[in-house]
């Protein structure tokens, strides 16, 4: 029985399949790089003023809370107004022209726009509050911003590194004296570490912690 | 094309699609798609500049305030989160409320982000501004002051603002010539036109309905639409809890159903004239009218039985029982219920009179007929009216848009730029009460300051700072005019701590009226008009406010016109509404148009079949067929004032009634009316429920099956649960619209409640049991039931409906695919999907309104009622913090929170001291569909109701 094609457009076809199945990894690739996070993670985000943690936290010694002020009653943690900047920048460094737009905005009552670091899925309601109060440190979540120039995402913040937490609190939580110290990474590993920290939080239990109510609603 | 608020404009486009049509949506879909590869774009935030005390982003701010209901204040708590008011509840501490809403105060929210308000001044037309208005009113001001202003005239809706009563009357003494009218089309001009005839002056009563233990309406339905309905509710049902052994009994006389028909233990339907007749003859019998003429007197001879039961029942409870006259009664009815009130004692305790709240009552007929006498005949020379729609809602004889054309300046104060708007020279846009200061007074008096809780959005004016343009320039801002008139009234000396607390409580502490001594003041001599009668093949037509548009003034407003009416279950209309027995009298079914014509002209109206409306009569809801100023509704309904005429306000003759060429198809939300053998709402009399308590569940298979084929699991945690009392239920939807503010659910429009898609979390339902005579109506309010065994998560392929470890019935969004199997599956159809994209994305204002610790919900997404999680949840972080439990009393659901007689309660069975096991262990306890052995965490306490006479078994088909 004779070749349906000929040697030549045998080969065109299978250049042409190979091609296709090419086209169509890469832009399954290329789809899956580009809708993981719109900021990649430790990636530096710039920002209206180049603002630095390290600078402000690890050489100045200045509290999350300071700025972040409703982080232990609130959902949200808080942006410092525009004022809080001037609180010490009316007195130090108040001409450098890289606060500039922070001037600008206490002068003309203008707020700032600052671009979001670390953004969940609008469906996860996320509570600062409850965390901070149970033993989660500041940086478990957002890394050691203390040697951050420009602050960027440490962790990929997808469900499956809530749920790692949120199945295993105890081996995650600090106590109280360590969730807003930048130092506190040892991770509990002896049984009464662990059962102490779950007694000091009156931890409710794993079940309860990984209801789908508990963080989508 | 005209749209509810929160749809896409092509929402109801057909489905079939055109060829080039189909290809550019698939070119645009694989451009969005492209598109979408980029993801999204990063978030902004905006931090405060200047950060206002006790801001925290995200938290809420409560703010009292009082929101006006026929101008009689409600007082209220407007929750604000980050600027944005985003929904009402009621103020534990007002008398109007005592933490209840009705379905306005719920749905007032949504007229405030309303994006259709008007937004601009209108002069003739063109837009204008701030600046031209008042430069064009100083030149006619001038003039007018010279003429001590003659030819000035402003007209109002009833004034219940102190502030603005006072502004007014320094207006009139400034101008002495000119006059101050006004006019609501649902103003009470009979109540005050009988105390004046029966006490020498206008008093308002105010009944108690706590303490009266036999009540009879008198086509007065006091649980529904007016200013104190909520108070009433409440104290009604306080008496009305057969756990507690005693029960009130109510008598309820009425033509057009209402819910205090379905609440009543006895309820008769009459026509107006026989009600009047029903009033005489017990007059009559307590010696309080001579003689009825004979011939009326003979021509009702079906109510006597009724007649007789009211007269031994009214005897026995001499000093404890009250009648209520609605406003629709004649003057004379009015004053006989009155004297019958004040015979039986009924204002030892059941009964008060007050001074009127309102700044001047007077009736409004007589108010707005001299306006337009004078406007006629060009008296008047300048014409501010400060809200309302006259041209729309006067009387038709008296022609109003014809008179204002004989004005030659005349302006319109407006939320919206209505039929009024449209014919005056002058347009402009007002606030909402939740935009600008002023003050309001309740039903019982008690005075609120209203707060701002936002800048106008729309560049609007408050009406007190309109008519601070007519005063000498001195203050300007309302909330200077507001403050000073209660400092300027005030004796003592801390007036910042006064205004403060007032503030806060939102309420004047003992501002509420003080009682007037009627006896003293009863005067017996005057005469009673005969009574004329009825020719009895005559036909008689009522007028009555929409349950849920009233007279037109929330029009506008989707979630209301969406709302089922309590009885009818109609949304998005009115209708002409008549009884069965009239239906088949005139040969016509539901949607049949006919043409109905009355001494004053005719009108074209589709019928509905009403069960339980008088026969004879038929009744037209008012607030439709509107022109202009309203984006969602001017293509629905028809306007019911064009026969309405100012000497038959409320019903008139009708002389005939004809088929015409045409089907109107409703959009109704239950199209079965009876249970048909199931005991869906149990009921027993209260002599039944005494021999047998536990009648609701007195047959096995009432009870739910104790063997399952599934595990228990233990709940240690929480185990939340719901119980609704059928007792305490009057139907009023307040729990409805409460939901769907609360958990940010669309609208869907007239077309998809055809198809049955309306996405309330928690409906209503009512079903009817008995003939015509003996009609009862039962409303069961039914959320998701929350079942320990739930058929709907057996089914869910993706494991998007699932238990949480506290028993809710979850519904997680983002893991729903859309295969409906779960509603499917439901027996109790509480599930709602969204066939469309029914939630507004684009309009910015309405995105405002949402709120946000609810997901919005897109296209393709199943939702049902989650037992308000946002609240347990907020609840638990408040107690996790603290290291506590969550009190019992924390978690308020949206619903239990606005029912104004308390009949849902929420809370943790696992808790002891919990008030949800008093519901829980009440013998009335039953399940709703036991027989399926889906143990419902929401079970039902059954109805018992108080009548004379053995009812039929629950369930009874027809």
């Amino acid at each position: 029985m004779a070749q349906i094609f000929d040697k030549g457009t045998l080969l065109a076809l299978k250049v042409g399949a190979f091609i296709a199945l090419l086209i169509l990894i890469s832009s399954i690739l290329a789809w899956r790089w580009a809708i993981d996070y719109p900021n990649a993670m430790n990636a530096p985000v710039n920002q209206p003023v180049p603002f630095s943690h390290k600078h402000h936290v690890n050489d100045d010694g200045i509290d999350c809370r300071y700025c972040h002020a409703s982080v232990e009653n609130a959902a949200s943690a808080g942006m410092p107004a525009s004022e809080v900047c001037m609180n010490c920048h009316s007195q130090l460094f108040k001409d450098a022209p890289m606060l500039a737009p922070v001037r600008n905005s206490v002068a003309h009552n203008v707020p700032l726009q600052w671009t979001r670091v670390h953004d969940l899925p609008d469906f996860v309601y996320f509570d600062h509050s409850v965390h901070v109060s149970h033993g989660v440190a500041c940086q478990s979540c957002h890394g050691r911003v203390d040697t951050m120039p420009l602050t960027s995402q440490v962790h990929s913040l997808q469900m499956q590194w809530c749920l790692d937490c949120h199945r295993h609190p105890q081996n995650k939580l600090v106590t109280p004296d360590k969730i807003f110290t930048m130092q506190s990474t040892e991770i509990k590993t002896s049984a009464t570490d662990q059962s102490q920290i779950a007694k000091r939080y009156h931890l409710p239990d794993k079940i309860r912690l990984t209801d789908c109510s508990s963080c989508h609603r | 094309m005209t749209t509810p608020l929160s749809l896409p404009a092509d929402f109801d486009k057909p489905d079939s699609l055109q060829r080039r049509h189909l290809l550019k949506l698939m070119a645009a879909s694989i451009a969005l798609g492209a598109a979408g590869c980029s993801g999204p774009s990063p978030e902004k935030i905006l931090p405060y500049v200047h950060s206002p005390e006790y801001a925290v982003p995200g938290e809420a701010i409560f703010y009292a305030t009082a929101l006006q209901l026929g101008s009689y204040a409600r007082g209220v708590l407007v929750k604000n989160v980050d600027g944005r008011p985003i929904k009402v509840e009621g103020n534990p501490l007002h008398p109007a409320s005592f933490g209840g809403t009705d379905i306005f105060a719920q749905a007032r929210i949504l007229d405030l982000w309303d994006p259709t308000r008007s937004q601009s001044i209108i002069h003739n037309t063109q837009p204008s501004s701030y600046a031209s208005i008042q430069d064009a009113l100083n030149v006619q001001l001038k003039s007018l002051e010279e003429a001590h202003g003659a030819g000035l005239r402003i007209l109002t809706r009833t004034i219940c603002s102190p502030v603005m009563a006072n502004q007014l009357h320094e207006i009139l003494n400034r101008y002495p010539q000119a006059r101050w009218h006004q006019y609501d089309p649902l103003h009470d001009d009979h109540t005050f036109d009988a105390t004046q005839r029966l006490f020498g002056k206008s008093l308002q009563p105010l009944f108690h309905f706590d303490v009266a233990e036999r009540i009879v309406t008198f086509d007065a339905d006091f649980l529904q639409g007016g200013p104190a309905s909520v108070r009433y509710a409440r104290d009604f049902s306080m008496l009305r809890n057969p756990d507690h052994g005693t029960m009130s009994r109510v008598f309820a006389i009425e033509s057009t159903p209402g819910l205090i028909g379905a609440a009543a233990d006895e309820r008769i339907a009459l026509t107006p004239f026989e009600i009047e007749l029903l009033i005489r003859r017990l007059a009559k019998r307590f010696d309080v009218l001579g003689e009825i003429n004979a011939a009326a007197d003979s021509s009702a001879t079906h109510i006597t039985g009724f007649e007789s039961k009211l007269v031994s029942e009214l005897t026995q409870y001499r000093g404890k029982c009250v009648l209520v006259p609605g406003s629709r009664l004649s003057v004379d009815a009015h004053a006989l219920v009155h004297e019958l009130n004040i015979k039986l004692a009924a204002t030892d305790h059941c009964l008060q009179f007050i001074e009127p709240v309102e700044a001047r009552a007077e009736n409004h007929i007589n108010s707005l007929s001299s306006l337009c006498t004078d406007m006629a005949t060009g008296k008047v020379n300048t014409l501010l009216i400060l809200d309302g729609n006259p041209v729309y809602d006067a009387p038709s004889d008296f022609n109003f848009a014809q008179c204002l054309k004989a004005v030659p300046f005349s302006l319109h104060l407006a939320m919206y730029r209505n039929e009024t708007s449209m014919r005056c020279n002058w347009h402009i846009p007002q606030t909402h009460e939740f935009e600008h200061w002023s003050d309001l007074r309740a039903f019982d008096g008690t005075t609120s300051i209203v707060q701002p809780l936002l800048a106008p959005l729309y560049n609007g004016c408050s009406p007190h700072r309109l008519l601070s343009w007519l005063l000498p320039p001195s203050l300007e801002s309302a909330y200077d005019i507001v403050r000073q008139f209660y400092q300027h009234n005030y004796t003592e000396s801390d007036f910042e701590h006064h205004w403060k607390t007032s503030l806060h409580n939102g309420m004047i502490a003992g501002s509420a009226a003080a009682p007037v001594n009627v006896t003293s003041l009863l005067n017996t001599s005057h005469k009673y008009s005969t009574l004329k009668i009825n020719p009895s093949n005559n036909l008689t037509l009522i007028f009555s406010a929409d349950d849920s548009v009233r007279d037109g003034e929330y029009a506008n407003n989707a979630w209301l016109q969406e709302l089922p009416r309590p009885l009818s279950k109609l949304t998005w209309d009115n209708a002409a509404i008549m009884n069965p027995l009239s239906a088949a009298n005139l040969h016509v079914d539901t949607g049949q148009l006919i043409e109905i014509t009355t001494a004053h002209g005719s009108i074209i109206a589709p019928v509905w079949i009403q069960p339980g409306h008088a026969e004879h009569c038929v009744t037209l809801h008012l607030g439709y067929g509107r022109t202009a100023g309203v984006n969602i509704a001017t293509t629905i309904g028809f306007n019911a004032y064009t026969l309405r005429r100012s000497d038959d306000m409320w019903n008139t003759g009708i002389i005939s009634i004809k088929h015409v060429e045409g089907i109107h198809v409703f959009a109704n939300t239950q199209e079965h009316a009876r249970m048909i053998g199931r005991d869906l709402v149990r009921s027993a009399t209260f002599a039944e429920f005494l021999k047998t308590p536990k009648f609701a569940t007195a047959k096995p298979e009432q009870r739910v099956p104790d063997e399952s084929l599934y595990k228990d699991y233990p709940y240690d945690g929480y185990r939340w649960a719901m119980t609704i009392n059928l007792n305490a239920c009057i139907g009023c939807n307040a729990c409805t619209i409460a939901c769907q503010a609360e958990n940010n659910i669309p609208s869907v429009g007239k077309q998809q409640v055809q198809l049955g898609r309306e996405m309330h979390w928690i409906r209503v339902d009512r079903y009817y049991t008995g003939d015509e005579k003996t009609l009862r109506t039962d409303f069961q309010p039914v959320p998701c039931m929350h079942c320990e065994r739930a058929p709907c998560e057996e089914v869910c392929p993706v494991g998007a409906t699932v238990h949480d470890s506290e028993g809710i019935n979850v519904q997680v969004y983002n893991r729903c695919v859309g295969t409906r199997f779960c509603s499917n599956n439901c027996p109790y159809k509480v599930r709602r999907f969204n066939f469309l994209q029914y939630a507004n994305n684009s309009v910015e204002s309405i995105k405002a309104l949402q709120n946000p610790d609810v997901t919005v919900r897109q296209r393709g997404v199943m939702e049902k009622c989650n037992y308000c999680l946002q609240r347990i949840t907020r609840a638990r972080i408040e107690a996790d913090r603290l290291g506590r439990r969550i009190h019992d009393g924390e978690v308020v659901t949206a619903c239990q929170a606005a029912c104004p007689t308390s009949a849902i309660s929420f809370g943790d069975l696992n808790d002891p001291q919990a008030q949800l096991h008093q519901s829980k262990s009440s013998p009335r306890n039953y399940s709703l569909l036991a027989e399926l052995n889906t143990r419902p965490r929401t079970t039902y306490l059954a109805r018992v109701i108080n009548s004379m006479t053995t009812p039929l078994q629950p369930g009874d088909s027809s």
